[in-house]
């Protein structure tokens, strides 16, 4: 009898924390800077912060260098998290060190191109916003001079130059963007300094591939218009904000929740699109008239659908020379490697 | 766009991109003096502006702002100068605690303000000087704060060569022993001049919300703090030369922006580098001949705690 109990109690010993981290995963975040950021770290705080309104126990760790990474990972893994996004690029091959230890934890590593049988990767496509939000750039502009300030001069952030000047020139031909590299993530100083050198050259729409808004409030200032990036920020600058291209993680996460609580998750590197809704644009500012709305929103629903896309050439490189060839559909690879200016786009990759 | 409206652009962008880190380093330029070094700028600027973004957010009192900036970088000095002074502690260690502390306490209560704004410092063209050309609308087209600093330029260099007060700080920095055979006190002066050199910071930390970007994100002042740390030794110690050290920075940016828009073909990160580069190459040029001339410019006891008594 009493070794009927024994043998029940350490099945139920065993089998009940199973059974807790089945039914209930609970979910850590690391992050490479501060929730406070308002861009980059903010937008997958957010996501997060849709988790725990679902009522998932989740935890973040903020500000962690790439080079302690591992330690945190080790340390979160070991306390029980079943489910562990790693935010940063540079967390990637910390991750799949601490995944290989931990094979019963999941590990979902962002913006990076390595998995493991318990680690996945995941990144949004910005670029389809992007284009989207150059439209509204491209009807709105009065002096066909568009400004971007730019951060680092990497595939991602050339593809998303790319991508918001084919729309700029989708609706106005004759419209350019100039570009200027700040060459940081983050300095709200020198990008309201940036917003300022742009509109004294004559743009009068600034958007931005940095974080802060200070270009959303210089522009307000200046009384001329703005476009926001990663997060919406009309906050800033209601009379000034266009749009932004915004990201939506939390859509994203629910879904590797969901999957890990039903056993379906499996590795696998998720693209998102549009479709999904993990990345979009944020509402419309008062002052883009319903007709542009409209046009937008239109070609918005053909990407999503999959019936237009960004990059199916042709496509001119900055020089009107060639640069994807008629019909031509570049792969997921040639938009991830992407290294030159479309045409329209004025300036130079440092 | 004809080169004179161009110079002028530059200029306006160099004097509004330098005026904090003038602020900082008229305040490093003090406590230094006196003899303590002061790493914590970035700290206290973080503190400082966060400050002045909760008041102004409050009250809509810019003044009231600027004042409770001030308080909270001198109480953040003084907890310095204590280390420093009556504990006699390291005084590397001390500043770059304060950097640290003061970038994770604003962090911890900025949270709150992220998505709030606050109205920016109107310019106020001083009639009859905004009209020089080139200059006038660069110099005295511009805010308050940034008139402040002239006058604080001005008003430090005379304290410091030109009054009693300003020989006893820097003989404080040069001979704590012979100060205090003189029966000055040594703490006392410290103290003031850490305090005060403090608030100096705190200003420049105020320029973020009141000037440059109205509103509050984390980490706001991207490492400027740590910019007017080499501005103080880029100027010698003198509060002249800290002007023009923090005009050159801020132009070197401005010029970095502008040169991009011109399309000129230099890479933006040798200009970013340019501002570096040259104090590396000043300190290298002037410490050289000041050596070959017996002179230094960097106060004697600087990092020295004072211990009375003491026979060194």
């Amino acid at each position: 009898m009493i070794k009927h109990l024994l043998t029940i109690s350490v099945a139920l010993m065993l089998w009940l924390p199973n059974f807790a981290s089945a039914a209930d995963p609970k979910v850590a975040f690391i992050y490479v800077g501060p929730v406070g950021d308002g861009g980059w770290t903010y937008a997958h705080d957010l996501g997060r912060q849709h988790l725990e309104k679902m009522g998932v126990e989740t935890t973040y760790v903020e500000s962690v260098p790439e080079t302690d990474s591992e330690r945190v990972l080790r340390n979160l893994a070991r306390r029980g998290y079943d489910i562990i996004f790693t935010t940063s690029f540079g967390y990637m091959d910390p991750t799949l060190n601490v995944a290989k230890q931990f094979p019963e934890t999941i590990f979902m590593h962002a913006s990076g191109f390595r998995t493991h049988d318990n680690m996945g990767n995941y990144f949004a496509r910005m670029y389809q916003a992007r284009y989207l939000v150059g439209m509204v750039a491209g009807m709105m502009t009065k002096t066909d001079n568009i400004g971007i300030i730019g951060s680092h001069p990497i595939p991602e952030i050339i593809r998303h130059i790319n991508a918001f000047t084919l729309g700029v020139r989708s609706v106005n031909p004759k419209a350019t963007t100039q570009v200027i590299w700040v060459n940081s993530w983050f300095d709200p100083a020198k990008e309201g300094a940036a917003a300022n050198s742009l509109m004294d050259n004559g743009a009068d729409i600034v958007t931005i591939t940095t974080d802060s808004a200070a270009a959303t409030q210089t522009a307000a200032k200046r009384g001329l218009y703005a476009i926001g990036n990663d997060s919406d920020m009309s906050l800033y600058g209601p009379e000034a904000h266009l749009t932004a291209n915004i990201f939506n993680w939390g859509i994203y996460y629910e879904h590797v929740y969901n999957q890990v609580k039903n056993g379906t998750w499996k590795s696998s590197s998720d693209w998102w699109g549009i479709e999904t809704g993990a990345v979009d644009i944020s509402p419309f500012g008062k002052m883009v008239p319903k007709n542009i709305q409209d046009l937008v929103m239109a070609k918005k629903d053909e990407i999503a659908s999959g019936e237009f896309l960004v990059f199916k050439g042709p496509v001119k490189g900055q020089d009107g020379s060639t640069a994807i060839a008629a019909g031509v559909v570049p792969s997921d690879q040639d938009l991830l490697s992407m290294m030159y200016y479309v045409e329209g786009v004025v300036g130079d990759i440092p | 766009m004809t080169t004179p409206e161009l110079l002028t652009i530059i200029l306006t962008t160099a004097v509004t991109m330098g005026t904090p880190l003038l602020f900082a380093t008229l305040g490093g330029v003090l406590s230094e003096r006196a003899g303590v070094i002061h790493l914590g700028m970035e700290g206290i600027m973080l503190v400082s502006a966060l400050v002045t973004f909760v008041v102004d957010l409050q009250t809509g009192s810019k003044v009231l702002a600027l004042i409770g900036a001030m308080m909270a970088a001198g109480a953040l000095s003084g907890l310095h100068g204590f280390v420093c002074i009556s504990l006699r502690g390291n005084q590397i260690a001390s500043g770059l605690a304060l950097a640290l502390f003061g970038t994770g306490l604003s962090g911890l209560f900025g949270d709150a303000l992220i998505g709030s704004t606050v109205t920016s410092l109107n310019r106020i063209p001083i009639p009859g000087l905004e009209l020089i050309p080139i200059f006038g609308s660069a110099f005295f087209n511009q805010d308050w704060l940034v008139y402040l600093s002239y006058f604080l330029v001005a008003g430090l260099w005379f304290m410091l060569f030109h009054t009693n007060w300003g020989l006893q700080i820097r003989s404080v920095g040069e001979a704590p022993i012979v100060c205090d055979a003189l029966g000055l006190s040594v703490a006392k002066i410290r103290y003031l001049c850490v305090i005060f050199g403090g608030m100096l910071i705190g200003l420049g930390g105020a320029y973020f919300p009141l000037v440059l970007t109205s509103f509050w994100v984390d980490d706001l002042t991207a490492g400027r703090g740590w910019i007017a740390v080499a501005l103080v030794i880029f100027a010698f110690w003198h509060p002249g030369k800290a002007l023009w050290g923090a005009y050159l920075f801020g132009a070197a940016i401005a010029f970095q922006l502008q040169a991009q828009v011109m399309g000129l073909k230099i890479p933006s990160y040798i200009l970013e580098m340019f501002p570096y580069l040259l104090t590396i190459v000043v300190l290298t040029v002037v410490t050289v001949r000041n050596r070959r001339a017996g002179q230094t410019f960097m106060p004697a006891a600087l990092g020295l705690p004072f211990y009375r008594g003491d026979k060194h």
